[in-house]
């Protein structure tokens, strides 16, 4: 560009130029940080409710009020019985839960690694990953009794699956420049498994924690819902025989609880176990 | 120790990848292997360390393993392959963990591989923290805590932009001059095999043989960027490379149809 192209442009009056600014099309598509409207409307929906059942909108027998089932909740503390009932149900929720996952980590990683398990397993794997363990739940009484064994045969069955998928997949996953790193540098087959594949599988491990999670929950209140004097299960399907609407609210509420208790449990594993992924 | 390549011929399924390739790699020498894309490089930096067997040929160790030598053949990969959930000193660990050296000694050949390395203020520092020339020392030090007698080195640099590919190249020259180590570094760089090969091995397309072989007589510490005689040392390799790497070019273009 020549020196008097310079000084042309320069003279140019404004309107000339026709300046304008870039339209900005950039936005959108980010998660934003609205901490507050999830309390809010938690809020909302509770007060209006509360107020709907008073001013007779909201028929009693249809649905109680918040505030009755907080008095059910508390009469359940005031008995002690809460922690009966809460007590069984985590016994049985973490006992199944984490033999599920144990043992689905072990078979996940045998079938990750070795041909012939997997050749011989992930058949029967994906078999039964589907049957609704509930529908099993007739066959575990007979087999580990009405008591406390098919409880947690049946939570058991149901997180151990999903546990091996997930271990399985996040095995197959492993970077394998990483493998053959660690072979190179004359590292043994134990060591590169628990050093490399186990770690490099772990966040696949732990949304399979969560998957299977929840469906113990789904399960714990299911296989309660048999024989058992006391859990969660049981307290609201005996509040639901005897139509006590605002017990089995109470009740609903404390699986809700459990749910985002254990939610938040395996959240904060990942951020400890996964705090290299920044 | 001395490293010997015996005839070495390779075929995958139905390509014949590389052909009769004997070459020595000697004690203290820095061998850079040059060729175009998909020649079987890295096919035969595998065969040398021992990850993978060649069809026909064989690769022979000649004298003593350097005494406390953990890993005579070391390799440091092109994408640094750290473990990212592993600190630096956590990194180098790893290599030393299985060899039943106890504590101390380890956290002793860390402290010493790092301050060779300079990246003693990083011991601590996560591999996502660092930048790309940073990682790569790393995986240096982690091949240097093994006290390897031969450092097989494919394309060490070629993830890193040039002017952090500079300045590797200089902490290599002057790694180096302090530790005479040896190495095979293979690299399509012809810039970074005049600056650090003693030898530069020039290999034809696939099926990869040798062509030639270039001696570069002059001091590592010596050579420079813009150093006249390197310069025609590397126009003299671009001639013997350009119809290879267009061929080659052309091969791959005829696969893809
Ligand atoms: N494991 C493998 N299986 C089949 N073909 C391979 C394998 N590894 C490499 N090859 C082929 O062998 C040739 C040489 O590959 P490679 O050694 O990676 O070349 P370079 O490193 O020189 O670019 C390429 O054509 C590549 O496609
Ligand atoms: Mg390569």
């Amino acid at each position: 560009m020549s020196r008097s192209d310079v000084a042309e442009r320069t003279d140019m009056t404004e309107a000339a130029k026709n300046l304008r600014a870039v339209p900005y099309r950039g936005g959108g598509f980010r998660p934003g940080h609205w901490r507050f409207v999830g309390p809010l409307v938690f809020a909302v929906l509770l007060l209006g409710w509360e107020a709907g059942s008073r001013s007779g909108v909201i028929s009693n027998l249809v649905l109680p009020a918040p505030s009755e089932a907080l008095e059910a909740l508390r009469q359940l503390v005031e008995t002690g019985q809460l922690w009966l009932h809460l007590g069984a149900s985590l016994q049985r929720l973490v006992i199944g839960w984490s033999l599920g996952v144990t043992l689905g980590v072990a078979v996940g990683l045998m079938v990750g690694l070795l041909p012939l398990a997997r050749a011989g397993l992930l058949p029967l794997v994906s078999a039964l990953f589907p049957i609704p363990k509930i529908a099993l739940l007739p066959l575990f009484v007979i087999w580990f009794g009405i008591g406390e064994g098919s409880k947690v045969a049946t939570i058991l069955f149901g997180s151990f699956f999903p546990t091996v998928i997930a271990t399985y997949g996040g095995v197959d996953n492993v970077d394998r420049t990483l493998v053959r790193m660690g072979q190179s540098f004359g590292l043994g087959w134990w060591s590169i498994v628990r050093k490399i594949i186990l770690p490099g599988a772990m966040p696949a491990i732990l949304s399979g924690c969560r998957i299977s999670a929840s469906i113990a929950i789904i399960l714990l209140v299911a296989a309660e819902m048999i024989g058992a004097e006391y859990g969660v299960g049981a307290y609201v399907l005996m509040a639901g025989s005897l139509f006590a609407t605002d017990q089995l609210l109470a009740g609903v509420a404390m699986l809700s609880v459990l749910g985002l208790v254990v939610s938040w449990l395996i959240g904060r594993a990942e951020r400890r176990l996964l705090r290299w992924r920044g | 120790m001395d490293l010997l390549l015996r005839g070495i011929s390779h075929r995958y399924g139905g390509t014949e990848v590389m052909r009769d390739i004997n070459l020595d790699i000697r004690r203290g020498e820095i061998v850079c292997i040059i060729g175009p894309s998909g020649c079987g490089k890295s096919t035969l930096l595998r065969f040398i360390g021992g990850l993978e067997r060649p069809d026909a040929g064989e690769v022979l160790l000649s004298g003593p393993e350097p005494e406390g030598s953990l890993n005579p053949l070391t390799y440091v990969f092109q994408d640094f392959a750290l473990l990212p959930w592993r600190t630096v000193a956590g990194n180098i660990s790893l290599v030393l963990e299985d060899h039943g050296l106890g504590k101390q000694r380890v956290a002793a050949i860390i402290e010493d591989v790092l301050a060779r390395t300079g990246l003693s203020e990083f011991r601590e520092a996560l591999p996502r923290q660092l930048s790309g020339g940073m990682r790569q020392r790393v995986a240096i030090a982690r091949a240097l805590a093994v006290r390897p007698a031969v450092m097989l080195m494919d394309e060490p640099l070629s993830a890193l932009d040039s002017q952090t590919r500079e300045l590797l190249m200089d902490d290599l020259v002057s790694l180096w001059q302090r530790e005479r180590f040896t190495a095979c570094y293979v690299t399509h760089n012809l810039a970074e095999a005049v600056r650090l090969g003693h030898r530069v091995v020039v290999l034809s397309r696939r099926p990869g043989q040798i062509r030639t072989v270039v001696e570069i007589d002059m001091e590592l510490s010596e050579r420079g960027p813009g150093h006249p005689e390197l310069e025609a040392i590397q126009s003299q390799l671009w001639t013997l490379l350009r119809d290879e790497a267009r061929a080659a070019d052309r091969e791959i273009a005829d696969v893809a149809e």
